[in-house]
């Protein structure tokens, strides 16, 4: 090689910008689907939304961080809490009210990654398992909302909730069904910022510290890189993503309890299931494995605990014949990729080939 | 000038000292060799002179600057780099994304900034043609290449090498060591650890010793070499 070489570096692939515009064009569609869609889709796409928002936080603190964590219950419970706390004790509406789960899930998670940051590896993962059992048993004692049997939102609240009526007047639905559709929508909207936003991250400098510091500490450390700081950063917002979606799915449920809002089963079983079959460490792979997800309980829901156990087969054959997962060998297959974050180094300036 | 200095620095493990009582000075631009038996606490030096570990005793002062307490990644970014014995890659990172990560955190520049610099020390370090492979994936050699162009994307005044040129073939040295001779060359300070001594011999200015964690001699290569203690000790010759 000599000195006139030259160099540059592709992020982009061909697939990626015609994917770009397949998103556009899907976001555009999911929006206007009320429109036409039945009530059922409607509440079949929110469950699939806000699984695959708490798929990609979990994906984002293990896959890319390192941080396998058992304990996101915790922030899905707390920010679901919050939200009902702001609107039976503060009478607050409940679509603002949802913000106020994010910033409780954050507050709560400060304090507690002192504690789980002094834990590695299956260390952490019990820890973290810990620290949300501890928040289901003191969120039991909170008598004014319901103690350990839980409680409603009111009817008052739920009626009166912004632009429920304008949707009931413009869709001309009911009650109930406006506020379906409003859950949707804020649900649509946390699923397209959190992919960008993870996406962005990814692309930039600190994207690339996180992997360092996922593959190899002492090394991330030696080479600059602020490895605490990647990992507090990781876990704030893994922890204030999933509360904002804990919130909202209780919006759309109207009634919570500890039991139900701190299931391990729920909020951290099924969201790393999402992950692994789908493949870790991409954010493809929890949007192909909530997917799979969701067709599987609708085959397989009625056969009780036979579908637990399915689901535990299949997701310990993806680990021993497809660690990388379903989303992993189709890469591997196809080179394909949706969000690109490799940065590839092509030589030569007029080179202009793609892949 | 000075640019590192170590006074009485002293590390345990437990009851084991593997560091006792260090004190050297390398002055800016020189090639310092470190050789001694397995075990000797080479590599120990190097993570109290990086940070990776913390001295129990003594003070290290580098580029002007007391850092005996200062964190890894600020001695990083104060101008300290350096490679692992046992080669440490990002494994699920392309190694051109290895240097990338070296060159904007370890000198707090963008992405951009940094691009041709990366794909320059690629280049110097041949390893331009499996820029786009993952780490993971690599030989030997081509680790060992990595480690070293990593610690070099980080832009270091002073670089610690630590045998890298251990396992490879005789003309897999030869062009590692021409690397690091041109690196020498440019004004970068070297301290390199290295059992290979002809590799090592054939670069730096001085050598120190070190066995059971004390300096044992430090002076003039072929005088050190040729030292009755160096001879007994470190070559388990009986002179």
């Amino acid at each position: 090689m000599t000195d006139t070489a030259m160099y540059r570096v592709q992020t982009q692939t061909r697939a990626s910008y015609s994917a770009g515009a397949v998103c556009i064009a899907l976001i555009i569609l999911f929006i206007l689907l009320p429109t036409f869609a039945s009530r059922g889709l409607i509440q079949d796409l929110f469950f699939i939304f806000t699984m695959l928002v708490l798929a990609q936080f979990w994906n984002l603190l293990a896959g890319y961080g390192g941080l396998v964590s058992v304990g996101q219950q915790a922030f899905v419970g707390m920010g679901a809490y919050a939200m009902f706390g702001g609107v039976i004790l503060w009478g607050m509406d409940p679509v603002p009210a949802i913000l106020l789960g994010g910033v409780a899930a954050l507050i709560v998670a400060i304090p507690t990654a002192f504690f789980a940051f002094r834990l590695q590896g299956a260390y952490f993962a019990i820890g973290t398992w810990v620290i949300a059992e501890v928040m289901r048993l003191l969120v039991a004692q909170w008598k004014v909302l319901g103690g350990g049997t839980g409680t409603s939102l009111p009817r008052t609240a739920t009626r009166q909730m912004w632009v429920t009526e304008w949707i009931q007047a413009t869709f001309d639905v009911r009650g109930a069904a406006a506020r379906d559709i409003l859950t949707y929508w804020l649900a649509l909207a946390l699923v397209i910022a959190t992919i960008a936003g993870i996406y962005w991250l990814l692309r930039t400098k600190r994207g690339l510290a996180l992997a360092a510091v996922r593959d190899n500490v002492e090394a991330a450390k030696s080479v600059g890189v602020d490895a605490v700081r990647m990992k507090w950063l990781v876990y704030l917002v893994a922890a204030a993503g999933t509360g904002l979606t804990g919130a909202l799915i209780y919006l759309q449920k109207l009634r919570i309890s500890p039991d139900a809002a701190f299931s391990v089963t729920d909020w951290t079983a099924y969201v790393i299931f999402i992950v692994v079959i789908g493949g870790i460490g991409t954010i493809e792979g929890p949007i192909l494995g909530v997917l799979i997800f969701f067709i599987l309980q609708s085959l397989l829901a009625d056969y009780g605990s036979w579908y637990l156990m399915v689901l535990g087969l299949i997701g310990i054959a993806i680990m021993l014949f497809a660690p990388r997962g379903i989303w992993g060998l189709i890469t591997e297959k196809t080179g394909l990729q949706i969000f690109p974050v490799r940065r590839r180094l092509v030589i030569g300036a007029q080179s202009n080939k793609e892949d | 000038m000075t640019i590192l200095s170590l006074k009485n620095v002293s590390k345990s493990f437990g009851a084991l000292t593997v560091t006792e009582d260090v004190s050297f000075d390398v002055v800016q631009g020189q090639a310092l060799g470190i050789i001694g038996p397995n075990g000797a606490g080479k590599s120990t030096l190097f993570n109290l002179i990086t940070g990776n570990l913390t001295s129990d005793a003594g003070s290290i002062h580098f580029d002007g600057a007391d850092v005996t307490r200062v964190p890894p990644m600020q001695r990083c970014l104060s101008g300290i780099g350096r490679s692992f014995q046992i080669p440490q890659p990002f494994d699920h990172l392309t190694v051109f994304e290895n240097l990338l990560v070296a060159a904007t955190h370890g000198q707090s520049k963008s992405e951009h900034e940094v691009e041709e610099d990366c794909a320059r020390i690629l280049e110097q370090t041949e390893l331009l043609d499996v820029a786009n492979n993952t780490a993971g994936g690599l030989r030997l050699l081509q680790r060992k290449r990595l480690e070293l162009a990593r610690a070099m994307a980080t832009n270091p005044k002073l670089l610690l090498l630590d045998e890298i040129a251990g396992g490879l073939t005789a003309a897999e040295c030869t062009a590692l060591i021409n690397t690091i001779k041109g690196l020498h060359s440019s004004g970068v300070t070297i301290i390199w650890i290295e059992h290979v001594l002809h590799a090592l011999t054939s670069v730096v200015e001085r050598l120190l010793v070190l066995d059971f964690g004390k300096v044992i001699g430090l002076g003039d290569p072929d005088e050190i070499m040729n030292s009755r203690e160096v001879k007994e000790i470190y070559l388990g010759i009986e002179v």
